[in-house]
């Protein structure tokens, strides 16, 4: 049972992961870090079955700051889109050498 | 501060206990003469602030300063008084313990010990004085000759804007000159030794605005440091030979401790003498005195004649007992002094400048005590020391009263010539009949003739080297007889130069310029008292010391001389003396080569001078003097005397010039290549790094995670293997 539920978690992380590195649209790699997150969310669940509740009052955390991150990210990208009109992240080139 | 002067006051009253038998000395105040020139310092050097500050308000606000009825600044007035006053009052107490030292017949030294100034282990030294028969003669002359040079300087300093500066360097100058003959320990004398060194600096390079005599004040202290090195390293040895840096344990242990003509008692001696050499202007460290005349006048009457530059005379008499026990270093002390003398004497030959002649006449004279004191007459080398105070400082101080009427006749024209040039001179005999008269008397008492002081003096030196060279069993004979040679002709030359430059500055007709000469004018009373009563002290100053064989004949001047001096001494002396009797038996009664006695020899040699001086008057007189600005280049012999044997550009040749480069080298290849490129060298590094690194920086956030992600792979990957 455990198995299945950690290939799971491990599957959906990589997807997330790749989406943040391939992607450039801002909200997409947005809701693929909420993938990432969740997949964790999934372990906790599944791990707290063998190391008791733990792992499931994390996941409270976890979906709390994701929330809140949720809310300033949004912000921020709102505000990106309008000054530049796009989401695409390969217009903000301002931080760097 | 009461207290603590109370305390000091006790323990001066509780001094040792002297001699058995004769009556006991009692010390009056010995401290006070010490500190009343430090006061005078702290007085006039307060005044001295005081108008630099109003000088600079003045300056700033662009006004003039605000000055008395007498044209001069307010701060000016009280060091007339407070500088010689000063000076008067320590002379006095300094009489005080004379008269009462000349009851007592003091045997031992008295030595008075105020607090410790520094210990640490077994070896501790203190704040601690000694009067004895040496000691009180230095202290005579410092504050006696030393008073008179201050009244002159009243009249001499009384224009200058740095007045109350003036002073308080002068008084200073007391202060560690009488820290250096009064301590009772070689460190509390090199105190001394090194303050008046400061002192000489200080007022060298008085005029400071001008470079050349800054530059010359620069000279003196860096020559006397080589000299001070030596001194350094002769103390060191001491302490590990004595354990202890007092005089009176040093000299009561000394013939226990050290062989007679050892390696360790010529090592300290030869340090001490290296020392002494630096500070009396000995060759090769004679260079310095010479410059030195770029102070004022008065400065080189009492630092560069009278006082500081005896100070090697005084330390070599002092530590008597270890320069007996070292034959060597006794040689090396008279040759050095007898070829100084020699050698100096000479280049004053063809000296124009009136201080230069007197400066080169000091560094020969001083030659000559060293002589002395070399040859194991300690009381001779000390008598020459005293007699010289006199006529010397009487020189100096004329030459500056004939400075200063010749700078106001070229200031009332307004020329720019040489106040100093003796070919600018000539004729001021009518002008300045006294400063000519006492001048004239100093120049016959340096040039030896009877009965003025330095026939007494340089006769005694030059008979005990005649003496030594023809003694039973003296060490190196041959070589004291060349020494007595020389010192005779070093004589005759000394009779030549002086009367040369009295004829010139006094005599013949006068060459500074019609207008001019209307300006000249005799020094003020102020000026030509101390040159009177310095006049008074070289005419009777040799009969203080005159040998038992010329008292038996008329040179003696029957009742009206002594023996005093030498028997003063003799406390200070007789263990040096025993010393020498014991290992090099008694000094011959005749001369060696020709024979004859003392007093033959005394009136060959005093008539010798006297022929000398009468022929070199009608010699010059008869030369034809031009002015300076006419003169032309001397040629041949007389160029290489004129400029000084090239002695300063030797030394420029091998010495300063390879420092310099040596300098350059460590300055601009060591210190601004190798160290500066060192610590520049990291910053760049630091710089290009962080620049190359840089370009890690795309912006790209893709980038960014790609980058997070691999990295956190890597560490994962690392962990589980």
């Amino acid at each position: 049972m455990i198995t299945e539920a950690l290939v799971l978690s491990a599957f959906l992380f990589v997807l997330g992961t790749f989406g943040v590195l391939v992607r450039r649209n801002a909200i997409i790699m947005f809701l693929c870090i909420e993938l990432q997150l969740n997949a964790v969310n999934l372990s906790f669940v599944a791990f707290s079955r063998i190391h008791g509740m733990d792992g499931q009052i994390f996941v409270f955390f976890v979906m709390t700051v994701a929330a809140a991150e949720a809310a300033v990210g949004l912000a921020i990208i709102i505000s990106i889109f309008r000054h530049y009109e796009t989401v695409n992240v390969n217009n903000f080139k301002l931080l760097r050498w | 501060m009461h207290a603590s002067l109370a305390v000091i006051l006790f323990q001066g009253g509780q001094a040792a206990p002297a001699a058995e038998g004769a009556a006991h000395f009692e010390p009056f105040y010995p401290w006070l003469i010490v500190l009343l020139p430090l006061l005078g310092f702290v007085i006039n050097g307060v005044l001295a602030l005081r108008h630099a500050v109003a000088s600079a308000d003045a300056v700033r606000a662009g006004g003039e300063l605000d000055l008395d009825e007498g044209g001069r600044p307010s701060t000016h007035t009280l060091p007339s008084l407070v500088g010689p006053g000063v000076l008067l009052l320590a002379f006095a107490i300094t009489l005080v313990n004379f008269s009462r030292m000349l009851g007592a017949h003091l045997e031992a030294p008295e030595v008075i010990r105020y607090w410790t100034w520094m210990a640490t282990g077994t070896f501790s030294v203190d704040v601690a004085l000694q009067l004895d028969q040496l000691s009180m003669i230095m202290m005579m002359i410092v504050t006696g000759v030393g008073f008179l040079i201050h009244v002159f300087s009243v009249g001499y300093m009384k224009d200058d804007p740095g007045y109350p500066r003036y002073f308080a360097y002068l008084n200073l100058f007391i202060f560690f000159m009488l820290v250096l003959v009064m301590g009772a320990n070689y460190p509390l004398m090199f105190v001394g030794w090194e303050g008046v060194g400061l002192c000489s600096y200080l007022l060298i390079g008085f005029w400071f605005s001008d470079r050349e005599k800054s530059d010359a004040g620069k000279k003196a202290f860096i020559v006397n440091r080589i000299g001070d090195l030596g001194f350094l390293v002769a103390m060191f040895y001491l302490y590990t030979t004595f354990g202890t840096l007092d005089f009176e344990p040093i000299f009561a242990n000394a013939e226990a401790a050290l062989i007679y003509g050892g390696g360790l008692v010529t090592a300290i001696t030869l340090f001490f003498f290296l020392g002494a050499a630096g500070k009396s202007a000995q060759m090769p460290l004679y260079v310095w005195l010479p410059d030195a005349m770029a102070g004022p006048t008065p400065v080189s009457a009492l630092i560069h004649a009278a006082t500081m530059v005896t100070a090697g005379v005084y330390l070599v008499a002092r530590s008597s007992v270890l320069f007996a026990l070292s034959p060597i270093a006794s040689a090396t002390v008279a040759g050095v002094g007898v070829f100084t003398a020699l050698f100096a004497a000479t280049i004053a030959l063809k000296q124009n400048d009136i201080k230069k002649v007197l400066a080169y006449s000091t560094v020969s004279q001083l030659g000559y005590m060293f002589v002395g004191v070399g040859v194991g007459a300690y009381s001779a080398g000390i008598f020459h020391l005293m007699t010289h105070a006199f006529f010397k400082a009487l020189l100096f101080l004329g030459a500056g009263a004939v400075i200063h009427s010749m700078h106001v006749a070229y200031h009332s024209t307004h020329s720019h010539e040489d106040a100093q040039d003796m070919r600018n001179m000539g004729g001021l005999r009518k002008h300045m009949p006294i400063t000519c008269a006492t001048m004239w008397i100093a120049t016959l008492a340096i040039a030896g003739i009877w009965p003025l002081a330095g026939f007494f003096s340089k006769d005694e030196i030059i008979w005990q080297v005649a003496a030594f060279g023809g003694a039973a069993s003296a060490p190196y004979p041959a070589l004291y007889t060349v020494f007595w040679l020389i010192a005779l002709a070093a004589a005759m030359l000394t009779a030549f130069y002086m009367t040369r430059m009295m004829v010139m500055t006094f005599h013949g007709e006068n060459r500074s310029g019609a207008e001019e000469e209307k300006a000249l004018h005799e020094a003020p009373a102020v000026m030509w008292a101390p040159l009177a009563v310095l006049a008074v002290l070289s005419v009777v100053g040799g009969w203080l010391n005159v040998s038992e064989h010329l008292r038996e004949t008329l040179l003696g001047l029957g009742p009206l001389t002594s023996g005093w001096l030498h028997e003063w001494l003799h406390p200070i002396t007789q263990q040096a003396q025993h010393i020498q009797e014991v290992n090099l038996g008694v000094l011959a009664e005749s001369a060696p080569m020709f024979g004859g006695g003392e007093v033959v020899w005394a009136v060959l040699s005093g008539l010798a001078a006297a022929a000398v001086v009468a022929a070199s008057f009608r010699f010059v007189g008869a030369q034809k003097h031009v002015p300076a600005a006419q003169d032309v280049e001397p040629t041949g012999f007389a160029k290489v005397l004129y400029n000084k044997w090239y002695v300063d550009e030797l030394y420029d040749r091998i010495i300063v010039q390879p420092i310099l480069t040596m300098s350059r080298f460590c300055w601009k290849v060591i210190d601004a290549g190798i160290i500066d490129g060192i610590a520049n060298g990291v910053g760049w590094t630091a710089r290009g790094l962080g620049w190359a690194v840089s370009f890690l920086q795309t912006g790209t956030l893709n980038t960014y995670a790609f980058i997070l992600t691999v990295g956190v792979l890597v560490i994962l990957g690392v962990s589980i293997l």
